[in-house]
């Protein structure tokens, strides 16, 4: 197995006196689709946002393609390919659909690349290039997700990080959604996935960690945690 | 770049008519009023780009507007100061003493104003909305304070005897820049980091801006600016003293955005012109009909009923774009720059 893309050990953070994450400690390694799920209030944003930089952690490491980025300012990891995509979406309202594309592409210069991805990024979301001049806010809740995939994409992330894609959504549009998450991993984007919907991220993963009150209390292949008693039981809403 | 550089020596080139213009055939009142105008006109352009762009509450222009005008009028006009010593007033004669030297003390101003930008800006960072806001109006009383302080500029009775150094000219091709300026910022990369951070910060900084760097940046653009408007409004008045500065001039120019629109270039030069030129023209009103003090009950009453019938201002974050100026002036123009006034 080649060297993790993402490397976290022994994370704590806290919010003024709550300990909200425990010792947390993952890996992710290049090429898979790892998801992270848990209930309302687990600590799975917490930890996207202490890989971003939002959150500091007192203890442990945290190493991003073999380096040290545990006191990175977060505008600088998006340069690095290390990009998040915001929970509840996190669009740009008054912007429109190109604008808001043309700021994922902000750490990168090379004009012509930027014309390629956005060409690219309208071909794996056909409904964004209908909407091109529209403002952001004008979209519905599917679209917005679509276009805060894709402006994600606009950096060329390698490790991307996916916070609730499916928040607030359709059943129909989910399922949408995730085929795209599909469709992003095999073009080469390593793809970490912070999900409530448990049955649908395990679905679509390779690998995932459960979350309990800021603790991993599982780990494993998805296909066999599809199938574990005890998740079943807490996240799948059977046996 | 080339085109950008076609525009302005056109646009100044119209202005240098214009101002040829008023001087020869138009009423003097009414030249003053125009003058007053464009300064509004700057400062509303300047502060749209912190308050409107970048979403800061920033109450602190007039502050700026005052070290702007005070420096500029430390390089242009004799200073008296009282010598203990010799028991009389001693003059400090201008660096710069001809009108040539008004365009260099302006810019003297501008960067003293946007060195006190970054350095308002840089503590005030982690502040937002109402909390910038009292932040900013305190940086601004700070200012006036110490000018106030300040006996070799004349404290609290002000400065006098600045030369009459504004004219149309130099307003309106100040105009011109600023206007310009923030036009192609607003379509610029950076103009759009801007509006990311007022539009959700989180995102923006996930996306690879700097918030902070921009913000501070945000405030060194708009601080220059108000700089360059306090010092041509200093050479137009020609008499300076803190009172000029005071926080209502802040409030002044943040009421022009709302009405005009927050966040539109296009609102807030209708907003300056407007604010500025209503009072003006009430006023022959209230002569008309001999009643004293109808015009600023009118004044208030025009921004109440736009604030329920329109509260995003006459323009929301709308421009007026240079599409629809093509369809009105065949063939592309350069648009609103000022020589229209």
């Amino acid at each position: 197995m080649a060297e993790p893309i993402l490397e976290m050990k022994d994370i704590n953070v806290y919010y003024g006196a709550i300990h909200a994450l425990k010792g947390i400690s993952l890996t992710v390694n290049p090429g898979e689709v790892v998801t992270l799920i848990g209930a309302n209030g687990a600590g799975k944003t917490t930890t996207l946002a202490t890989i971003c930089g939002l959150m500091r952690s007192k203890t442990g490491s945290l190493r991003y393609a073999g380096e040290d980025i545990a006191n990175a300012a977060t505008h600088r990891l998006v340069a690095k390919g290390l990009v998040m995509a915001p929970e509840g979406r996190g669009i740009f309202p008054n912007l429109t659909v190109e604008e808001n594309l043309l700021l994922g592409a902000y750490a990168r210069a090379d004009k012509e690349g930027i014309q390629k991805d956005l060409r690219h990024g309208y071909e794996i979301f056909p409904r964004l290039a209908e909407r091109k001049k529209q403002r952001g806010g004008t979209l519905s809740g599917g679209e917005q997700q679509m276009l805060a995939i894709a402006r994600s994409l606009m950096s060329r992330p390698k490790l991307l990080l996916l916070d609730e894609p499916s928040l607030g959504l359709a059943p129909l549009i989910v399922q949408t959604i995730f085929e795209t998450v599909d469709t992003v991993n095999k073009e080469g984007v390593t793809i970490l996935l912070v999900e409530q919907n448990a049955r649908i991220a395990l679905k679509h993963s390779n690998r995932a960690y459960v979350i309990e009150s800021g603790e991993i209390s599982t780990e494993g292949n998805s296909a066999d945690l599809l199938t574990d008693p005890r998740v079943k039981a807490a996240y799948l809403g059977e046996g | 770049m080339g085109r950008m550089i076609g525009i302005l020596v056109v646009s100044l080139a119209v202005v240098l008519g214009v101002n040829w213009f008023l001087d020869s055939y138009i009423d003097q009142y009414v030249v003053r009023v125009i003058n007053m105008c464009g300064i509004s006109i700057i400062l509303a352009v300047s502060l749209n780009v912190i308050n409107g762009l970048c979403g800061q509450f920033s109450l602190g222009h007039a502050g700026f507007m005052a070290i702007g005008a005070y420096v500029s009028a430390w390089f242009t006009t004799t200073l008296r100061y009282f010598d203990e010593a010799q028991a009389k007033y001693v003059a400090i004669e201008p660096m710069f003493s001809s009108q040539w030297g008004f365009v260099p003390a302006l810019i003297v101003g501008g960067i003293a104003a946007a060195i006190a930008g970054a350095v308002v800006g840089i503590p005030t960072l982690r502040l937002k909305g109402d909390y910038l806001a009292i932040a900013t109006l305190g940086f601004g009383e700070i200012v006036t304070i110490m000018i106030t302080n300040f006996e070799t500029i004349g404290g609290a009775n002000g400065l006098p005897g600045l030369p009459a150094y504004s004219n149309t000219f130099w307003i309106f091709a100040f105009v011109v820049i600023v206007v310009m300026f923030s036009w192609y910022l607003q379509r610029s990369t950076f103009g759009r980091a801007l509006i990311a951070i007022r539009e959700n910060e989180l995102a923006a900084e996930v996306m690879g801006i700097s918030a902070s760097r921009m913000k501070v940046m945000a405030f060194i653009y708009g601080a220059f600016f108000a700089g360059i408007a306090g010092g041509l409004l200093g050479h137009l008045l020609q008499t300076i003293s803190p009172a000029t500065f005071n926080f209502m001039k802040s409030i002044e120019v943040v009421v022009m955005l709302v009405l005009g629109g927050l966040g539109s270039m296009t609102g807030a030069i209708v907003g300056a012109i407007v604010l500025t030129a209503l009072p003006e023209a009430l006023r022959d009103v209230e002569s008309e009909i001999g009643l004293v003090g109808v015009r600023m009950v009118a004044y208030a009453l025009v921004l109440i009923l736009l604030m329920i019938f329109r509260p995003q201002g006459i323009f929301g974050q709308k421009e007026l774009s240079l599409k629809l100026l093509g369809r009105l002036i065949p063939g592309r123009k350069s648009g609103n720059a000022g020589g229209e006034e």
